[in-house]
């Protein structure tokens, strides 16, 4: 009889019922097969696999993490506010030690959501593991928190959410931005000054294979995660580095993504991208449940996978090789360069300009952060969408200072609401959210 | 997508008139574990009831037994139809007395079918379909041949063949089985069993099938035979788990079907009784355990995925039942100051010449039963007061008031679990349909005393099933004929298929969903008059139906339908007349 090694959970949400466009990548078919895989081998038939019923996330486990503009009803479809609530449902059942492991397998994706919402982004609207995260940290006190975004695109989103909190350490892995959306994700995009060296993206060169990630993972992830000594650990486990993935480059395999979930162990997976929907998810999701669970996942292999057409060349091992190198030198230099970062000024600014490519305009950005030796420090963003939503958004991290707490309380009352439609407050150490209007 | 969960589909309702009240004899036969019930139905109601006592090592002679008392004085000519739910293939399963069984299963990638060896002639062999239908790797005849060979040699007489995905295409197991079959009694293809997908579940489903073959046919051919003996020449039906019957020949081929049929029988004994609309629980009280239900607007429950029995998981469909170690002769104990009421049965009541007390013996204390002695009830009842530090009667009403709350909160558990069945769709993780029964139908040999009780610690409306101690027999007899089918159309290659039914047809790419749904119902009709339903007797439900665009590469190459629809559980006539002649029965002795 086969049975788990891990007590594993798995929330399967394929929303058959929803997409964004009738032949957009995300659309209803997009996990059919992979749910006719996951029901024909039997898996969740497997003693210790165990599926768990979605639930449908609150307004307040949003806005712990979004701002969205101008109300989360207007960001977020029902698909969203399910997709989140899988992926809370996994990280409760963790915690309760309902289970030991669970993945969320759901739909739609959300690691290219940031913390302030206009519409959507990558296919992304509101971002799961944040929502999920951020409940846990409430609900149940876990304070370190290590994410890694094995997705071929850039998790930008996250990035951006985890951006100033020295508390999550964010590890992306994929595709070099120059070759692919969203265009970001370099060595050199490490934090905040307040907690620089806790979010780090290893860009890897298209082609790169099985041999190639694994090193990534073996070299550089999990030596730092053993350093950073996380609460819990997340993978962001997008599907679209597979050789046969329709929108990206890269040439990696089922067997390779069960092998690096394997070396991961992940406490919690949480669905990304993937867009091979006949080639690969039905095969690559197997391996990861099956590695999961702790159960042999050898057999598992795509019908046309030849591994003699996937190796990598010496360049891209080289490449792959100075880019792990980099990010363990920014990891090992992060206290002495967080230091040198604050120690001359009281707040740093920093303009962006936000693409919303799902649905089709931009965001430019005034972000000013309080800097602070103490904690991930008081944060405000002016935010202004071609929509023509102009707002202020004024967020205190979870663990804030008595400074930054004042600091943050003072720019949402005392800042004119002239010239804003609204500015928001996130308070993280009272957990409310308030809004003034105009 | 997922449309009309219950859309009515009531067939030729002309022919339903010339049935309506029994005007027909029907007999229904259940085994239990300690009495085999039977009741002779007909014009006017129960015409007869018998209780006797199972001999669990030879049912035959207790199936007969039932037969001979139940047509005495009886015109064999009248009886129309024999309804048989019996613990034969149960038993067999559950004791390991199964035939040997060679298997023949082809291997594609995935989770290595090793791992659902079922016995030492078990073959894996060559032979890879995806998830699509289409061949990845294909069979060698030659590795096949070598299989049955060492089968032959081995004296093996009944071979089960089982693919991966063969009910998306059955191509490799039909070739293996042509390639057999001369060697062999009879071969088992897996794609037969059912449209549901779950590879290691077609394993077992085939495997216990075949191996539950001999014993089935020899029991029912040698029942057959003596009802012929009789001069009854009527039709033999058999009970499934799910609440239906199915006619003598579809159990021959399937007798995976009438594994616990038990607990169905209790449950369609039920369902005239229940309300429309209401959600009911059905708990059916025996010695030893306690067996319940839910249904919703009269209609059963049913698994999601199919019978757990021993260590198989199967595709066979079944009612949701739940059987928990509670009933009137459970043992009951003081453990560290502690009331323990079961999960196991020492003996019979002590009012009943029993070793130890149990909940009926509390009755006695009660003054709510008095066909026993009463004295030896009093005297078990004293040892636990005794224990507990309290009067001998308030013990009895402890012992009573915990075993129903006992049973009431394993109910509420069973509840809790058919709505936390997980859904895959946003309408209906948004609609969130939770079940809350608000009715108790109970039945079963102490089921009047018990319906009380609850009714006073519950907030359930509570009622007894009329003829609640042979309501199971009931059941069997006014089950109908069930069956299901699921239908994959794929219009991209032009094709319909139910491998299921054998059946697979070239399609217009235009076809709808509604014309889809034809064809389903056309297959199902078929199939159920096909296994002895009686035109214009069967309701049903759609269960599944969904309709995906496919596109690849941004363009949209053709659709994918799947459709699952049912003969729904339920009973032959209509429910209130079968309550109303139930209920205006006159109390008929053994």
């Amino acid at each position: 009889m086969l049975s788990a090694k891990y007590q594993m959970g798995l929330v399967f949400f394929p929303a058959f019922d929803w997409a964004i466009s009738p032949t957009h990548p995300e659309r209803e078919e997009r996990l059919l097969y992979t749910q006719d895989q996951i029901m024909e081998e039997g898996l969740l038939d497997i003693d210790g696999v165990h599926e768990l019923k979605a639930e449908v996330v609150e307004i307040s486990d949003v806005q712990r993490v979004h701002f969205c503009v101008p109300d989360p009803w207007k960001v977020m479809t029902e698909s969203h506010f399910i997709s989140a609530g899988g992926a809370k449902t996994i990280g409760r059942a963790v915690m309760e030690k309902q289970i030991q492991r669970g993945f969320a397998l759901v739909r739609p994706p959300g690691h290219h959501a940031m913390r302030v919402v206009h519409g959507g982004r990558g296919f992304c609207n509101v971002n799961n593991e944040a929502i999920m995260i951020e409940y846990l940290r409430k609900a149940y006190g876990v304070r370190k928190v290590a994410i890694i975004d094995t997705d071929c695109h850039h998790g930008d989103g996250t990035q951006d959410i985890y951006w100033h909190d020295r508390d999550t350490l964010f590890i992306s892995i994929h595709q070099d931005g120059r070759t692919l959306y969203p265009g970001s994700g370099m060595a050199e995009e490490a934090g905040g000054p307040n907690a620089y060296g806790t979010t780090l993206n290893i860009p890897l060169p298209p082609y790169t294979s099985q041999e190639g990630f694994i090193y990534a993972i073996q070299e550089a992830v999990l030596p730092i995660l053993d350093e950073f000594k996380p609460d819990l650990v997340i993978n962001s486990a997008g599907q679209d580095n597979h050789f046969t993935d329709p929108l990206t480059n890269m040439n990696f395999c089922a067997q390779g993504y069960a092998r690096m979930t394997s070396l991961l162990k992940p406490d919690i997976a949480v669905l990304e991208g993937g867009y091979s929907i006949e080639g690969a998810l039905p095969y690559v999701n197997v391996g990861i449940i099956l590695a999961m669970a702790g159960i042999d996942y050898r057999h598992v292999c795509e019908p046309d996978y030849k591994p003699e057409n996937l190796k990598q060349t010496g360049a891209i091992t080289a490449e792959i090789k100075m880019a792990c190198q980099k990010v363990l030198k920014i990891w090992e230099n992060r206290e002495k360069v967080r230091e040198e970062r604050i120690k001359n000024q009281a707040f740093e600014d920093r303009r962006r300009s936000i693409f919303y490519d799902t649905d089709g305009f931009y965001e430019n950005q005034l972000e000013t952060l309080q800097l602070c030796k103490d904690c991930s420090g008081a944060l405000k963003i002016d935010s202004r969408a071609d929509t023509g939503a102009h707002v202020l958004a004024v967020h205190i991290p979870p663990h804030a200072c008595p400074v930054c707490v004042e600091t943050g309380n003072q720019w949402y009352m005392e800042t004119d609401l002239k010239q804003f439609d609204a500015i928001y407050l996130q308070n993280r150490p009272e957990d409310v959210y308030r809004v003034r209007k105009k | 997508m997922k449309e009309a969960r219950c859309q009515k589909n009531r067939s030729g309702t002309d022919d339903f008139h010339n049935i309506s009240g029994i005007e027909n004899m029907i007999i229904g036969l259940d085994v239990g574990g300690t009495h085999t019930d039977v009741v002779l139905l007909g014009p006017g109601g129960l015409r007869n009831r018998v209780k006797v006592l199972t001999d669990t090592t030879d049912l035959f002679s207790t199936v007969l037994a039932g037969l001979d008392r139940i047509t005495r004085d009886i015109d064999p000519n009248e009886i129309t139809q024999t309804v048989l739910s019996t613990t034969l293939t149960t038993n067999a399963i559950v004791e390991n007395k199964l035939s040997p069984v060679g298997m023949i299963v082809t291997c594609g990638p995935g989770i290595h079918p090793d791992n659902y060896r079922t016995g030492i002639h078990y073959y894996m062999v060559k032979g890879g379909i995806d998830h699509s239908g289409r061949e990845i790797q294909a069979i060698d005849e030659d590795q096949v041949r070598d299989a049955a060979q060492k089968m032959v040699d081995d004296g093996i007489a009944h071979v089960g063949v089982v693919g991966k995905f063969s009910t998306r295409n059955p191509d490799h197991e039909n070739k293996i089985c042509k390639l057999i079959e001369p060697d062999f009694e009879k071969v088992f293809p897996g794609h037969r069993i059912s449209g549901n997908f779950s590879f290691p579940r077609r394993i077992a489903t085939t495997f216990l099938n075949a191996s539950i073959y001999p014993i089935h046919k020899k029991f029912f051919e040698a029942v057959k035979a003596s009802l012929v003996a009789k001069g009854i020449n009527a039709p033999i039906y058999i009970l499934k788990a799910d609440g239906g019957t199915m006619d003598f020949n579809t159990s021959i081929d399937f007798p995976g079907q009438s594994i616990l049929s038990g607990p169905a029988a209790s449950v369609m004994g039920s369902v005239a009784f229940a309300e429309d609309p209401s959600e009911t629980i059905v708990l059916d009280i025996g010695g030893t355990t306690t067996d319940m239900a839910v249904l919703i607007n009269r209609v059963p429950v049913l698994v999601p995925a199919g019978i757990e029995i021993n260590s198989f998981k199967t595709h066979i469909r079944a009612l949701h039942t739940r059987s928990i170690g509670l009933g009137g002769d459970s043992a009951v104990r003081v453990q560290s100051g502690e009331l323990i009421i079961g999960p196991d049965r020492i003996g019979p009541a002590m009012a009943y010449g029993g070793p130890s007390p149990t909940p009926t013996d509390a009755l006695f204390v009660l003054a709510q039963a008095n066909d026993g002695d009463r004295d030896n009830a009093q005297r078990g009842i004293a040892a636990i007061a005794e224990q507990l530090g309290v009067s001998t009667e308030e013990a009895a009403r402890r012992v009573f008031d915990k075993t129903c709350r006992l049973i009431l909160e394993k109910a509420d558990e069973m509840v809790r679990k058919i709505n936390s069945k997980p859904v895959y769709t946003v309408r209906e993780a948004l609609e969130g349909y939770q079940i809350k029964p608000g009715h108790l139908l109970v039945l079963g040999g102490p089921a009047p005393h018990f319906a009380r009780h609850f009714q006073e610690i519950a907030g359930y409306k509570v009622n007894t099933v009329p003829q609640w101690d042979v309501a199971n027999a009931i059941g069997t007899a006014l089950s109908r004929t069930t069956c299901e089918v699921t239908l994959f159309v794929d219009t991209y290659r032009c094709r319909a298929m139910a491998p299921e039914e054998n059946y697979q047809a070239p399609v217009n790419p235009r076809i709808t969903l509604a014309e889809a749904h034809e064809i389903a119902l056309e297959l199902l009709t078929q199939k159920a008059l096909r296994e002895g339903a009686l035109p214009g007797e069967f309701e049903t439900d759609v269960l599944e139906s969904l309709e995906f665009n496919m596109i690849r590469n941004f363009q949209l190459i053709g659709r994918n339908i799947r459709i699952k629809i049912q003969v729904r559980p339920g009973l032959k006539h209509e429910h209130h007349e079968i309550a109303h002649m139930i209920n205006n029965t006159p109390e008929t002795g053994n």
